[in-house]
């Protein structure tokens, strides 16, 4: 049979051509700026960088734009990117109790050092449309406060204090894990797996989570404390024999703390999911958090029951980038996978009729199971 | 890590001057007007750095992410080697960075530098980041707690 094998040239040229005219939309409405993705979308920006796992605002903000908004596409845009650039090594770990924080709640404690702050939060919003928005009216500036400088204490350190959680734990092994190095091996540890959740799919590990909280996996979480702000990155530059300040960056910290009662492996106590994401990205962080916790059953020896504890499943099925590209091969020329399937249907339907004349004539009634 | 004050001052200066916006550093670079003169050794060339996080916050290290960053190595006339990281794809601000590291090790041109570039940087950071304390705690809950009716 014959499958064309080349073809097709001028129409993926022109169809480009026409792409990006679409992206650019009508030629009357100004064209946005990079700037104005970044700072008037950047919770989109925050989302690309951190599925994307590359921390750069405005190489999201041009993904977004070249994308045409559409998320996944950038995040894959961002990704492609990063492989173009050598690594130089590997940051100090960056210090959230040493965070510049812009919001810090706790559903845990009421009271707690450093208090609850709200900042830009979504929360309490009545989530009615607001038409002022279709205009430009100006936005009065944020109130201010005389702020104390009460350093803002881990709730995770509170409740340490009376030993009723688990401390953080130690490294259980001597290398940590790095899947932009190494391919993924299961089991895995924990490491590993956080670095997965952390560009793991917001939505996926967001019904995950979900699915865990409504009883697939018995989880009693608190969000005991969700932390946003900025911190340093610091890196160790060997010309200089010191380490220096890069910069900084904002990230979301969620400690989730599980009630548990306690199992062969582990007295009864409080146990913790922890999430680290890049940008203002409170339900991914609280996601990740719940995942992480679901996924540590086998350390805890509980029993496996749900999909969110399959570490398999989930971290196989986490990133939204190899989810696509496998999804979207589908659309891909087929021609001659298919016409081979096409042959073996048309001979298993002259089989199967085949098989039903000489059943009728014989008159046979032990039915068999197809070959 | 620094061990020395000389040490500690480089260190403190090429992590403020990499903290710093761009285009404050370069206004305070052309009002200080520096000679930029140098020879490029290295870059300034564009690549990631590896983010570290620790489990639970304060436990076992792992990757979560990575970040752009730019460095770049200079050697002036006089020999001084100069080099700079920071995070960003800046060429231009990592030049400058690695070219004022260059000179600060002139005792002159420290000085001259850290009164007419670093500290001023360094104060915008202090101010910036007040501000956004500041706003941050005008959305500190005050609790109130209710009167119940009990005699």
């Amino acid at each position: 049979m014959y499958v064309a094998v080349k073809g097709g040239e001028t129409a993926i040229r022109n169809a480009h051509r026409l792409l990006a005219n679409r992206r650019r939309g009508d030629p009357s409405v100004p064209s946005l700026t990079l700037e104005q993705i970044a700072e008037q979308l950047a919770l989109a920006c925050d989302r690309v960088m951190s599925e994307g796992s590359v921390y750069d605002r405005d190489l999201a903000a041009l993904a977004i734009k070249q994308a045409r908004g559409d998320l996944i596409e950038a995040i894959f845009l961002l990704r492609a990117y990063r492989t173009t650039l050598p690594r130089f090594g590997y940051s100090e770990p960056v210090d959230t109790a040493a965070m510049q924080v812009e919001r810090r709640i706790s559903a845990t404690y009421k009271d707690l050092p450093g208090g609850q702050m709200l900042g830009p939060t979504f929360d309490y919003t009545h989530r009615l449309l607001d038409p002022a928005l279709a205009g430009d009216e100006e936005v009065e500036a944020p109130e201010s406060h005389e702020s104390d400088e009460t350093p803002v204490v881990r709730v995770s350190d509170i409740l340490a204090r009376e030993g009723l959680i688990e401390n953080d734990g130690v490294s259980e092994s001597e290398e940590i894990g790095d899947l932009t190095r190494t391919p993924m091996e299961f089991p895995m540890n924990r490491d590993t797996r956080l670095q997965a959740l952390s560009r793991g799919d917001e939505g996926f590990l967001l019904a995950l989570g979900y699915s865990t909280q409504r009883g697939y996996a018995r989880s009693h979480p608190f969000a005991g404390e969700i932390r946003i702000g900025e911190v340093d990155v610091e890196f160790d530059v060997p010309e200089l024999g010191f380490t220096v300040t890069l910069g900084r960056i904002r990230v979301t910290e969620c400690q989730m703390v599980n009630q548990f009662q306690g199992s062969s492996k582990a007295p009864p106590q409080f146990t913790r999911g922890y999430g680290l994401v890049f940008g203002q990205s409170e339900r991914k962080a609280m996601a990740m958090a719940l995942c992480d916790r679901a996924l540590r059953a086998t350390e805890l020896g509980e029993d496996i029951v749900a999909a969110a504890q399959d570490e398999e499943f989930v971290i196989s099925h986490s990133d939204n980038v190899q989810a696509t590209g496998f999804v979207e091969h589908l659309k891909l020329p087929h021609y001659v996978d298919f016409q081979a399937e096409l042959d073996l249907v048309r001979r298993m339907r002259a089989e199967h009729a085949a098989r039903r004349d000489s059943d009728s004539d014989s008159d046979s009634a032990m039915p068999e199971a197809a070959e | 890590m620094a061990d020395n004050t000389a040490g500690n001052a480089r260190q403190e200066r090429l992590s403020t001057l990499a903290s710093a916006s761009s285009a404050e550093l370069i206004e305070l670079w052309d009002r200080a007007g520096i000679d930029s003169a140098c020879e490029m050794v290295r870059g300034p060339e564009i690549g990631l750095v590896a983010l570290r996080g620790r489990i639970g916050g304060g436990g076992a290290l792992f990757n979560f992410g990575e970040a752009t960053v730019t460095r770049a190595t200079v050697r002036l006339e006089n020999g001084a080697v100069g080099h700079s990281v920071a995070l960003g794809r800046d060429r231009r601000k990592a030049k400058l960075i690695a070219i004022l590291d260059a000179l600060a090790q002139d005792p002159d041109m420290e000085s001259k530098i850290d009164a007419e570039i670093v500290g001023p940087l360094k104060e915008s950071l202090v101010v910036r980041d007040k501000k956004r304390r500041a706003e941050t705690a005008a959305t500190k809950v005050d609790f109130f707690t209710m009167v119940r009716g009990e005699d």
